[in-house]
This record gives structure tokens, C-alpha cells and sequence, in this order.
């Protein structure tokens, strides 16, 4: 066979395979998409999101999920926010101050990556260990904390490859002009890197409001809407789990339409976060 | 040489890891006038120029030796606030890497961050500068755009607007019209020579044409080491090294 068959051979598989991997995964997307709206979009309604659950509602009876939304924003937004005071700092002083420290910052990146594959129901029990320590209940307060603590090494990691991204020539740019390191991490490579760092933002908040394992210990649950962090707190991936597990077919609906609700809520703030940064942050350089 | 001296660099020795990069540097860099550092790529010329803004320190592994004298004071071993340093000198990369902001904040950065805040200053500065680079005409209606809207050759100007700014009394040019066109290129040749009145200017080049245009002094390096140093009349018409005359008359390989 001439060497340019073989080219065009392997040229043809490798396309057939993208083909087949592409629409595999849009397959499995759109089956959960169409499973969750077939199952959920008929229990949805407007008692569903503007009510706490009454009694009997766990046997199909009224009642809504609204101490699990509002709870899952508490514990996301709050984590987020706390993730992302510790995240930013971190992770400009490994790509500006620490630039020299190429060993150093590869075994940060690598402790990182370690704590990423570690999995959330651990960081639950370290939680709930901590927890017990210094004698806290199931609150609001622990749940933040731990899901802060499970989100901050993916958080930093995210921002951290968009800021590996950032050209050598740029730091040396800034730098002579006479800045100082913390001067070129905050007013240059921040903005260079807005993008990536809502990317990095948003992809925190997604595992940590639809995380599970985390808040189990930690967090609790109840049907009551927390008034203060010292509450237990309603979640939504553990609202889902509740009554996905009943024996009754209409609760079972219920969940499916919480999971619709949790998906459109992260829908909803992925698309004000892309606004917000279109509005304000517009001068990336394409290097 | 009958000029002042600007920069005196003496035994310079720097090496990355086991590599001995630049070996027994000894040159002086005479005031307001263009110095062009010329020789292959990959000699060190960058690495030379880089050593005199300290920009070497953010190289891993870099261990300098020698002294490098700007205005009385060796830079390499003072303890004085290397920004200080840096400021004195403007920066021409390879291509522009103008800042992630819009035209206006991109020369304003470097006067806000020395302290120069005042609203009507920052103006009257940033045209002033604007001028210099000669892209005031192009860009006085859009500099609320952003840097990147600006073709190359205008970033090109723009970065060296910026690097005005900030009051250097050296510029460092690191083989700046390599990304430009021609008409970019010559007009930022021409803009060195306009600028020389003022500057110290010390320009990165293996483009032997440009050299000859512009270069009041020559600095010939090869393979890290100085070979060969002077007025540029000088070292182009009567050569004394083998490798520079080569170089000049054109059958290097």
C-alpha cells in the first residue's frame, strides 16, 4: 500500500471516530435533557418553587421544594464566594510571583490535581469530623465550609491553566513599566484572564450546588428555610435524592422536576455571569 | 569615544542552568544615541538587553556575575526598588504586547501606578505621547476601544507611547519590526532616530540593513561573546573581525 493510501485511511477513521464520540456524548446529553423534562416538566409548577413542603408532601401531597432552593444558593453562593477570596490570591501568586519557582509551583499544581480526584463524600466526613470537634450541629455554617474546601482546589486549578495561557511577554511588558508584581497579578493578568476566572468561578458553583455527598453530614436538611447560618439547611441534590427514593410515582416526578429546577438555576447564572463579563470586561488581548 | 557613557557593563558572565549564555560582556553604551546590538539569533543579544532591566530575574536558574553600570549605580547588586530600575528604561518586545485595557489605560497605566492621577494630567500626557509615537491622528477617536482593535503596527507604536510615559531616559528595543510590515517597520526606524535627541536608545536587530540605517554604534555578539565594538561607520566600512566582516558582506551561514 503507497504511503498516501494510508494517509487517507487513517485521515477516514479518525473522522469516523470523532463522528461517533461527538454524537455519543450529544446522545447522552440530550437523553438526560429529554429524561428530565419528559418526567419532570408535568410536576413542575408554580407551588413546586414558591413553597416549603407541608405535611404529607414527601406522600404526594402539597407542598413545594423552596427551602431547597433557597438553601442550595445559601451554600453555593456563600462556598463560592469564600472559594473564590482564597482562589484568586492563590492562584495569581503562583503564575506571577512565584513564575521563577517552576518546581515549586508544578508540586502545588500536582497537591492540587490530588485534592480535585478526591471524592466530595470525603471531604463530607472531614467536615463532619472537624464539625463534631468543635461541637457544631448539621448547619448552614459547616456545609459552606465544607463545600468551600472540596471546590478551592478546582477553582484554582481552572484559573490556574488560563493564567499559564498568559504570555511571558505581557509579565515583562508590565513589569517595565515599573510595576510591582502585585500591580501586574491584580490590574493586568486579572483582567487578560477575566474570562477564565468566571469560567473557573462558574464551574466551582456547579459542583457545589449539585453536590450531594458533601452536605450530608454537614449541612443536614429540613424543611424549613435557614435563617441563620447556625440552621441545618435544605439542599437540592439532597432534595432530589429524598424523593427520588419514595416508593410513590408522583414524588418520584417531583424530583425529576427539582433536578429541572437546579439545572435551569445553573443555567440562569451561567448566562448573567457571560453578560456581566461582556459588559465589563471586554479588552482581552488575543495574543 | 567622545560621548558620555550610559551604560557600562563590565565582565558580565550569566548563565541559565549549565549554559554559559553570555561570556566576559565588556561594552560601553553611549547617551542619546542608537546603540544596535547585532549578530545571529540565538548569540544573546536578548539575554544582553534583558540583564539590563533585570528582567533576567524571572528566568529560573539564572546565575549573573559582573556588574552593569546605568547613571553611576550597578544595578545588579544595588538594593535600591528594582521597579525604580525598570522605570528608567522603556521596552520594545518582539511584538507588541500591549496591556488588556483600552487605548487611553493602556499609556495611563504606567503614570497611575507612579502615582500620577490627576484627570486632566493623564490627559494632556496621554496625547502627548500618543503624538510621539505618532498615533494620535489614528487612534484620538477611539481610545475608549480596546488596544487589541489596533492592527500590529499601531500596537507596535502604542506599546512604545506607553513605554514613553512612564519617563524612561533608556529605551530597549528587542528586535521591534519583526512582526511589522515594511511601512511599519520604517516608521518606526524613523521615529528612533527622531527620538535619540532624548534617548538612549539600544536596539536588538540580526537584520543587518536596519542596522545600517539607524546605528550610531555597533555591538557585534557571536555565540555570547562581544566580538567586535565601535562607531558604526567604523565597523561597517573596516571590519576587523572574520565573523563580522562575513556577517556584513553578507555570505554568513
Amino acid at each position: 500500500m503507497t504511503d498516501r493510501r494510508i494517509r487517507i485511511i487513517e485521515e477516514g477513521f479518525f473522522r469516523v471516530l470523532m463522528f461517533f464520540s461527538t454524537s455519543a456524548i450529544v446522545m447522552v446529553l440530550l437523553l438526560i435533557i429529554i429524561s428530565i423534562l419528559v418526567k419532570g416538566l408535568p410536576s413542575l409548577s408554580w407551588e413546586m418553587i414558591s413553597q416549603t413542603p407541608r405535611g404529607g408532601f414527601y406522600f404526594g401531597k402539597e407542598g413545594g421544594i423552596l427551602n431547597a432552593i433557597i438553601g442550595s444558593l445559601y451554600l453555593a453562593g456563600g462556598s463560592t464566594l469564600l472559594a473564590f477570596a482564597v482562589s484568586l490570591p492563590v492562584a495569581l501568586f503562583m503564575n506571577v510571583h512565584l513564575v521563577k519557582k517552576v518546581k515549586l509551583v508544578n508540586t502545588v499544581r500536582f497537591l492540587l490535581d490530588l485534592l480535585w480526584g478526591i471524592p466530595s463524600i470525603v471531604y463530607g466526613a472531614f467536615g463532619f469530623t472537624v464539625m463534631v470537634y468543635l461541637g457544631l450541629r448539621t448547619s448552614l455554617l459547616a456545609g459552606i465550609i465544607t463545600v468551600t474546601l472540596f471546590i478551592i482546589p478546582i477553582m484554582i486549578r481552572a484559573m490556574d491553566e488560563i493564567m499559564k495561557t498568559v504570555p511571558r511577554g505581557l509579565l515583562e511588558a508590565t513589569y517595565s513599566l515599573g510595576s510591582t508584581r502585585s500591580e501586574t497579578a491584580y490590574r493586568v493578568f486579572f483582567r487578560q484572564c477575566f474570562s477564565g476566572i468566571i469560567t473557573a468561578i462558574l464551574l466551582a458553583f456547579g459542583r457545589g450546588i449539585g453536590d450531594a455527598a458533601s452536605v450530608l453530614f454537614t449541612t443536614g436538611y429540613t424543611d424549613r428555610i435557614p435563617t441563620s447560618l447556625s440552621q441545618p439547611t435544605a439542599t437540592l441534590p439532597l432534595s432530589i435524592f429524598f424523593q427520588l427514593s419514595s416508593p410513590i410515582k408522583e414524588v418520584q416526578n417531583r424530583a425529576y422536576a427539582s433536578a429541572l429546577i437546579l439545572t435551569i438555576i445553573i443555567l440562569i447564572i451561567s448566562v448573567l455571569a457571560r453578560v456581566f463579563e461582556r459588559r465589563y470586561f471586554k479588552h482581552k488581548i488575543n495574543f | 569615544m567622545d560621548t558620555p557613557v550610559k551604560i557600562d557593563i563590565k565582565d558580565l558572565n550569566l548563565f541559565i542552568g549549565k549554559n554559559h549564555i553570555l561570556k566576559d560582556i565588556n561594552v560601553t553604551i553611549p547617551e542619546k544615541k542608537i546603540t544596535v546590538l547585532l549578530g545571529q539569533s540565538g548569540c544573546g543579544k536578548t539575554t544582553l538587553l534583558k540583564s539590563m532591566n533585570r528582567l533576567i530575574d524571572l528566568n529560573n536558574q539564572v546565575r549573573v556575575s559582573g556588574s552593569i553600570t546605568i547613571d553611576n549605580e550597578d544595578i545588579l547588586h544595588t538594593r535600591k526598588d528594582i521597579t525604580k530600575i525598570r522605570k528608567k528604561m522603556g521596552l520594545l518586545s518582539q511584538r507588541p504586547y500591549p496591556l488588556p485595557m483600552n487605548i487611553y489605560n493602556n499609556i495611563a497605566f504606567g503614570l497611575r501606578i507612579s502615582g500620577r492621577k490627576n484627570r486632566i494630567n493623564l490627559d494632556k500626557r496621554v496625547e502627548r505621547y500618543l503624538r510621539q509615537a505618532h498615533l494620535w491622528d489614528e487612534a484620538k477617536d477611539r481610545l475608549r476601544d480596546s488596544a487589541s482593535s489596533l492592527s500590529i503596527g499601531q500596537q507596535q507604536r502604542l506599546c512604545l507611547a506607553r513605554g514613553l510615559a512612564v519617563d524612561p531616559v533608556i529605551i530597549l528595543a528587542d528586535e521591534p519590526t519583526s512582526a511589522l510590515d515594511p511601512i511599519s517597520s520604517m516608521a518606526i526606524e524613523q521615529m528612533f532616530t527622531e527620538l535619540k535627541q532624548s534617548y538612549t536608545i539600544v536596539l536588538v536587530t540580526h537584520i543587518l540593513q536596519q542596522a545600517l540605517r539607524v546605528a550610531d554604534y555597533v555591538i557585534f555578539m557571536y555565540l555570547g561573546e562581544v566580538i567586535e565594538q565601535g562607531p558604526a561607520h567604523e565597523v561597517f566600512t573596516n571590519p576587523k573581525n572574520v565573523v563580522t566582516r562575513q556577517f556584513i558582506q553578507g555570505n554568513f551561514s
